[in-house]
């Protein structure tokens, strides 16, 4: 998995809507279609999708191979501390690419 | 039958009425697109083509080759050095005696200066690579190489564009220049303006050249399709631009 791109706003007022998007390289093989010789393509999908805030979990999702390669996840929270916002994608290779972006609340 | 005859006059005068699209008509494809599509192209977030981008800029950097040199150490700072570089090309290289596309230009580098073997056709990387340098011309009028020895080129590309071809016996020009606007299988027809590539094709999930457009169409119409890096190609595309002169560069665009 390549670096994604993460858009988190860098400072928040508390209690405020924050909107948060992410977006990731990856082929999300669907495991159904088949290659040159005719044997079907390996599944390879990043099946889960989990954000934390200081280690608390704030989001989460599971994929399935209808969706579509290089994934885009949006999700809204309310502000309340500040700290390190992490990403984690975990693949079917059970890769897991983690990116901590750092949000302040005032 | 003098009634058919006329009819069939009318008929064979239509094609004649529409002709090259003027400067005030030039609309990119992006104006033919739906809002949720465009929106995906003008979020930086969003578009998955700056991912691409994001790869190039690492790669530019890259020490490549025997030559251990990167395309940094000659460039600099691409920003600065590539800006416009997209807007120009294809451009005529003296040495070669033609034009050359961005992509071959990025392979040439590669042979001359870095002493590294060239990219394939259609790779992450040179996709990558060609999206970072366009990318620097986002924005910027589309302005072709100014030299005269590109004239002979773009004839023969204007040449290729308005030949029919393939068992549907169809040229560019009949849907591009003829039909734009109009619906072909309930897609619109934009008028093939060449400014957002590599772009990001929903229906590809990925990045991909002009090239692999113009093999697209050309599929569908029943032709065969010329090979990766033909002066074919090339022409047409050098043609192209020039048809596009002062549409803003896009990429890395999205299209459905």
């Amino acid at each position: 998995m390549a670096r994604p791109r993460i858009n988190v706003p860098s400072t928040a007022r508390r209690g405020e809507i924050v909107e948060i998007k992410t977006l990731i390289a990856h082929p999300m093989e669907t495991g159904f279609r088949p290659d040159e010789s005719g044997r079907l393509r390996p599944r390879d999908i990043i099946h889960t999708f989990v954000c934390t805030l200081n280690g608390e979990e704030v989001f989460r999702a599971e994929l399935f191979p209808a969706i579509t390669a290089n994934p885009f996840i949006a999700f809204t929270m309310v502000a309340t501390e500040s700290g390190d916002l992490a990403f984690h994608w975990t693949d079917d290779h059970g890769t897991t690419q983690t990116e901590t972006v750092r949000i302040t609340v005032t | 039958m003098r009634r058919h005859a006329l009819t069939a006059a009318l008929l064979l005068a239509l094609p004649a009425v529409a002709g090259e699209i003027g400067q005030a008509e030039r609309r990119s494809g992006f104006d033919f697109m739906g809002p949720d599509t465009q929106a995906l192209q003008r979020d930086d977030t969003a578009n998955p083509g700056l991912l691409w981008v994001d790869e190039g800029a690492a790669l530019w950097t890259r020490k490549e080759g025997a030559a251990g040199r990167a395309c940094a150490d000659c460039h600099g700072d691409a920003a600065e050095s590539m800006r416009g570089v997209a807007a120009r090309y294809p451009a005529y290289d003296a040495g070669l005696g033609r034009p050359l596309d961005l992509e071959q230009r990025i392979n040439r580098c590669r042979a001359t200066h870095q002493q590294s073997p060239p990219l394939a056709h259609e790779s992450r990387e040179l996709l990558a690579l060609t999206a970072f340098v366009a990318h620097q011309s986002r924005g910027l009028p589309v302005a072709p190489d100014p030299d005269p020895r590109m004239e002979p080129f773009r004839e023969h590309g204007r040449q290729l564009f308005h030949r029919r071809e393939g068992q549907l016996d169809l040229a560019c020009s009949q849907c591009h220049d003829d039909h734009w606007g109009r619906r072909l299988a309930g897609n619109p027809i934009p008028q093939g303006h060449p400014t957002a590539y590599p772009l990001y094709r929903l229906e590809w999930q990925g990045l991909g050249s002009l090239q692999r457009r113009f093999r697209n169409c050309q599929t569908a119409t029943r032709a065969e399709p010329y090979a990766y890096g033909s002066a074919e190609y090339v022409d047409l595309a050098a043609y192209l631009m020039e048809r596009a002169r002062g549409l803003p560069v896009e990429t890395p665009g999205v299209r459905p």
